[in-house]
């Protein structure tokens, strides 16, 4: 069943097109990855789904037409982003950004919060160990954990990741992919914006490259993994 | 804009005022709309056109019209040697208020001239000297030859020749280096600033002129009204010229003058209807200001004046015969530029941890590197927007570490943004013209007296040339902001030139380009680099850069992880790594 | 001086500091969560002030008619905005409660009902105004820059002025203590309206402290204001945070205006000075910080005192000129240059 469905997505700054009539769909349950090259659009295009930004086309969600949908109403109905500048609390402690992440259920009262919290933590035992922490003073693979879990608070149908790997060491972006393998498993859907395109298409059921805006590639996961076009893209086609 | 509507209207101010059958007390009218205009000119300049809100244009009017008041009544000096006096205490008060608030940005600059206004209220009030809150009565009408300008129709046209000259002498201001410089400070301040203009001297300045005009208009007041006390310098009247120059359209001249006159009018009516309609009297206007004021901004955020007349495109006349500007000594030097473990953290985030390269004359180098490597934060620390936390930077052999943005242009430093940074109300060539900021010399009252025309020209010659140089020749009429974003980037990099840089900055140039254009930027790049410049880009665009750059820089986690011509840089494994990942 | 003015002057100071502080605690949150600059802040200390004076003659104050015109002209706004959504609830905030406001106090207003409960009718009558002024004049410009929120605020202060006297007229009036009894403490008598504005004002600090770090609303509301696009990302709405906001700062100014009228006779523009005062302290806070606000708020209010003592005349220009060097100092620390919009 389709959970996402988006078609002829265009957002325009200025005179600039920074996406352009692009089609993508989802199913429940899966991992979809778009990938591309820097300044390809991949933020401007989950910062459209997620209503921060306008844009024309349309965006299906769960069978509702979101257009005039807020970002607030689009988290009501289980439409997460963590964004890429992770945009948490700083001044607040870790167990305050998480409690907050729990804004969506705050009519099941404060034991429905407790209990997703100590989900949370279970998922990421780092966040445990600082949950007196301020959030500004976490490191940058700790922020990258807050930030998906506060997402997660919110239980979203579909959450949405932009770069969770950026600017962080490689043994966390080992354990930031394996947890996204794992909430998959409890039945979240998410949609991967990410550079590390290797990790980021071996956990995917399906991936788009995305070019100067536009689709330029799509297919299986594992299929895209092997493409040789995808090199070519990231690091220019040889000099001629 | 030309300055052809002076001659008819000045003399309308002669002849207007005697029409037989004018009622005088629209003469009174239309001199209170005159006095209020100028004010409201000043506050055009510095709020509309310089983005630095004032409640306290009144307080400086206040300066102006009780030092011409002192001076003609205590010392009984002639009213018209209270002229200079009056302009010359507002300005000195400006200058001073300003030293110690100017630093202030945006909403707490605005407060901070609520406050001055308040304290300078009640100063006026308890001194003495100033004859407390009666003020001080008596003052002496101007005379001509002899003759008492006690006529409102003489004063009408005293009013209306100032008006005219005020409106004339600010327009040759923003028509000038200077004033480019002015109507940059509201959302260019960086673009200025990197093309050399002194951003606290162009604020102070236009915090200045604005308090000259308030100075006039004081001193015309003050012998208008024979009497002064401070409740015409308080708040709420610096309140209600802010509201004057909101309705009429706070960035736009001929505003000033439709503001006044709507809100002196609309004022009028309303003290003589309200009273009648609520059954008491008292100053009920206010609540028709404010709800007009918070109307405004909420319904036409800037103004009316835009809304009844289509904006002119008015072309800048550039004779081709102007002398070019004096082009910079280029330094010999065999290192354009030396980074050495440049280092920069914000709080305990390493931004750049340890850059170091060399630049050479006529060389091409590009600095690429994933999302989030340090890239822009490199940039900034080159161009003296951020000073670097450790490192050294040489430019041309000379240590520059830390200088400021405007002291790197004036090393010869030239760049491009990001995110563009165009100044939305000037023309293409207006833009590309602040880049020569640098290489004219016309003070802001040369500029007023029209004396820096020959300057003038030849900056727009070169903004010319240079527009010419990047292919948008064609386009220099049109407001900058109405190119497309990829066009956009290249006025910049026009920009960049008119500076006669010795090192070219560009970030991203080629985001936004179709591909023929980027052939054609490519081609510039090059030409450019062959006449001896050094060109470092950030690029995103590999295909671009690869065929491009005779070297490149990469950086991953704020350090570079590899440096080479691009062939090899293609097969460096950590290169692919960093920009395809590793399997998790 | 001898000890016991320096005393008096003090005790003048810390009381009037209180009230500063109170008003600098509300000036604060509301640019923290809305960015707006609440200059109207002292027209609800004088229409609390005021209102309350005339309850305690036993006369209906003509604020209900600015409550039911507010109510209703928000009501307008809203709806228009809105297009038809939601609209049961916006009746009932902008509607029903002001006329369920007006009908108690008609039918008690001439029984002289004591004290305690013309503060209550006083506070309910005013504080409902500044939700009604955010939903006129500032959540249709909530994506306004600072500056922009900035004028419309003096706009705001400008109407709700010119309103202020027309309603309540030029005079002024002075409304009942809370409490007539003196203590003495040593050679020292305080007034016990000095200890009920200490103790009211230390109760709603704490309340407000309880409120920010305790419930999730609260929480929530210093959600939007330390990151407004993380508090949509997690479904905060932020112009009901901002309707919050407001709602407080009506409650704690019309506090501040009932607390003040008996200290001294108000106008209908006196609120405005007073305000300014708050203001002052909040802007030595940076806007931002709540502590050093009611420090500052103390600090002006014994700056006023002792200098009404030495040079009265000149009593306003030193309070407002001690905030040019405390902005001086903030500017010296910021001097990055940044593009402003």
């Amino acid at each position: 069943m389709t959970l996402l469905d988006v078609r002829h997505l265009s957002v325009a700054f200025g005179g600039i097109q920074a996406v352009s009539d692009v089609a993508l769909r989802m199913a429940h349950g899966q991992i979809v990855t778009v990938i591309g090259p820097n300044g390809a659009g991949k933020t401007t295009l989950l910062s459209a789904i997620a209503g921060i930004i306008p844009a024309s086309g349309s965006v299906t969600f769960g069978g509702v037409d979101l257009a005039r949908h807020t970002v607030e109403s689009r988290v009501a109905g289980g439409l997460s982003l963590v964004p890429e500048k992770r945009e948490l609390f700083a001044g607040m402690t870790v167990a305050e950004n998480l409690r907050l992440g729990g804004w969506r259920l705050r009519a099941q009262g404060f034991r429905a919060a407790t209990r997703a919290m100590d989900e949370c933590y279970a998922l990421f035992p780092r966040l445990a160990e600082r949950r007196g922490q301020r959030a500004g003073t976490l490191s940058g693979g700790e922020r990258q954990m807050l930030a998906m879990a506060r997402a997660l608070m919110a239980k979203p149908t579909l959450l949405m990741l932009d770069e969770p790997s950026l600017g962080l060491a490689p043994l966390i972006v080992r354990d930031i992919f394996r947890t996204i393998r794992a909430l998959r498993e409890t039945g979240v859907s998410i949609l991967l914006v990410e550079q590390n395109a290797r990790a980021a298409l071996a956990i995917s059921d399906y991936g788009y490259v995305l070019e100067g805006g536009r689709i330029a590639l799509e297919g299986d996961g594992a299929a895209l993994a092997a493409d040789p076009r995808i090199v070519e893209m990231y690091l220019g086609t040889a000099a001629r | 804009m030309t300055l052809r509507w002076a001659i008819p209207a000045l003399a309308l101010c002669v002849v207007l005022p005697w029409l037989p059958g004018l009622p005088l007390f629209w003469v009174t009218l239309a001199n209170l709309i005159g006095i209020s205009a100028i004010v409201v000119t000043g506050l055009v300049v510095l709020t509309g056109i310089g983005g630095m809100t004032s409640f306290a244009q009144a307080s400086f009017l206040g300066f102006g019209a009780y030092t011409t008041a002192i001076l003609s009544t205590r010392y009984g000096l002639n009213p018209w040697l209270g002229l200079p006096a009056a302009m010359a205490a507002a300005g000195l008060a400006a200058a001073a208020i300003g030293a110690i608030t100017l630093r202030l940005k945006a909403h707490y600059l605005a407060l901070g001239t609520i406050a001055w206004s308040v304290s300078l209220f009640f100063l006026f009030g308890n001194l003495d000297i100033l004859g407390r809150n009666d003020g001080i009565s008596a003052i002496p009408p101007l005379t001509i030859a002899g003759f008492r300008l006690v006529d409102v129709r003489l004063s009408a046209t005293l009013i209306g020749v100032s008006v005219v000259g005020v409106i004339a002498a600010t327009h040759n201001l923003l028509d000038s280096r200077w004033g480019r410089a002015i109507r940059a400070l509201r959302g260019g301040a960086m673009a200025a600033a990197s093309c050399g203009v002194d951003i606290a001297r162009a604020r102070m300045l236009a915090f200045v002129y604005a308090a000259l005009l308030a100075g006039l208009a004081g001193w015309l007041f003050a012998h208008l009204q024979r009497a002064v006390n401070p409740t015409p310098f308080g708040l709420y009247a610096g309140i209600q010229y802010l509201l004057m120059a909101v309705v009429g359209g706070a960035a736009y001249l001929p505003g000033a003058l439709l503001g006044s006159a709507l809100v002196v009018i609309v004022n009028d009516r309303l003290q003589d209807w309200l009273p009648k309609l609520l059954g008491t009297s008292g100053n009920f206007e206010i609540i028709a200001f404010g709800l007009l004021l918070v109307l405004v901004l909420q319904v036409a955020p800037e103004g009316l004046w835009p809304h009844i007349t289509r904006r002119r495109r008015h072309t800048h006349p550039r004779p081709i015969a102007a002398m070019a500007l004096p082009k910079r000594v280029a330094a010999q030097a065999n290192r354009a530029f030396e980074v050495a473990n440049l280092r920069r953290n914000f709080g305990g985030l390493v931004a750049v941890a340890d850059l170091s390269f060399t630049l050479a004359p006529g060389e091409l180098l590009a600095l690429i590197g994933p999302n989030g490597a340090g890239k822009s934060t490199s940039f900034n620390l080159l161009t003296g927007v951020t000073r670097p936390s450790a490192g050294t930077v040489h430019l041309m052999g000379r240590d520059v570490t830390g200088l400021s943005a405007p002291a790197m242009a004036e090393g010869g430093v030239a760049r491009s943004f990001q995110h563009v940074k165009l100044v939305a109300g000037m023309s293409v060539i207006e833009n590309v013209a602040l880049g020569a900021h640098l290489r004219g010399h016309a003070s802001p009252l040369r500029s007023i007296l029209r004396l820096d025309r020959a300057e003038e020209a030849r900056q727009f010659a070169e903004a010319a040339t240079q527009l010419a140089h990047v292919g948008l020749g064609d386009l220099a009429d049109r407001p900058a902001t109405s190119l497309a974003l990829g066009q956009q980037r290249i006025v910049e990099i026009a920009r960049a030139l008119a500076a006669d840089p010795a090192v070219l900055l560009l970030d991203e140039p080629a985001a936004g380009l179709r591909h023929a254009e980027k052939q054609v930027l490519a081609a510039l790049l090059r030409r450019l680099a062959a006449s001896g410049m050094a060109i470092l880009l950030v690029e995103h665009d590999m295909d671009f850069v690869m065929n491009l750059a005779d070297r490149l820089v990469v950086m991953d986690f704020g350090t570079v992880i590899a440096e080479g011509p691009p062939e090899q840089i293609r097969q460096n494994p950590a290169v692919i790594e960093a920009y395809l990942g590793g399997v998790a | 001086m001898d000890q016991s003015i320096f005393l008096i002057l003090l005790q003048d100071g810390v009381v009037n500091g209180a009230i500063y502080a109170l008003l600098a605690l509300c000036l604060v949150m509301v640019f923290a969560v809305t960015r707006v600059i609440l200059i109207p802040q002292g027209e609800l200390v004088s229409f609390a002030a005021l209102t309350y004076a005339t309850l305690d003659t036993g006369h209906v104050p003509a604020s209900l008619y600015l409550l039911g015109g507010l109510g209703g002209a928000a009501f307008l706004r809203a709806a228009w905005a809105k297009r038809g959504t939601a609209l049961l609830w916006l009746a009932v905030e902008t509607l029903v409660l002001p006329a369920g406001i007006a009908g108690v106090t008609v039918w008690l207003a001439p029984q002289k009902p004591g004290v305690a409960v013309e503060v209550l009718l006083a506070l309910a009558i005013t504080a409902p105004l500044a939700p009604y002024l955010y939903r006129l004049a500032f959540q249709p410009l909530a994506n306004a820059s600072v500056l922009v929120l900035l004028v419309a605020s003096v706009g705001a202060h400008l109407a709700l002025g010119g309103l202020g006297l027309l309603i309540f007229g030029p005079e002024g009036s002075r409304g009942p203590g809370f409490s007539t009894a003196m203590l003495s403490l040593g050679d020292q008598v305080v007034p016990g309206q000095s200890l009920w504005i200490l103790g009211l004002t230390l109760t709603a600090m704490a309340g407000l402290y309880l409120f920010f770090e305790f419930t999730l609303l609260g929480t929530a509301l210093r959600a939007v204001a330390v990151n407004r696009l993380g508090a949509r990302l997690v479904g905060i709405r932020t112009e009901q945070a901002g309707l919050i906001a407001f709602t407080l700062a009506g409650i704690l100014g019309a506090l501040s205006g009932v607390l003040v009228a008996p200290l001294t006779t108000i106008y209908y523009d006196s609120g405005f000075l007073i305000g300014l005062k708050g203001f002052v302290a909040a802007i030595v806070g940076g806007l931002a910080s709540y502590p050093l606000a009611v420090l500052a708020a103390l600090v002006v209010g014994l700056v006023e005192s002792f200098s009404a003592f030495w040079a009265s005349a000149f009593k306003e220009v030193i309070v407002f000129t001690v905030i040019i060097p405390v902005l001086l100092w903030r500017s010296w620390r910021h001097q990055d240059l940044e593009d402003e919009e």
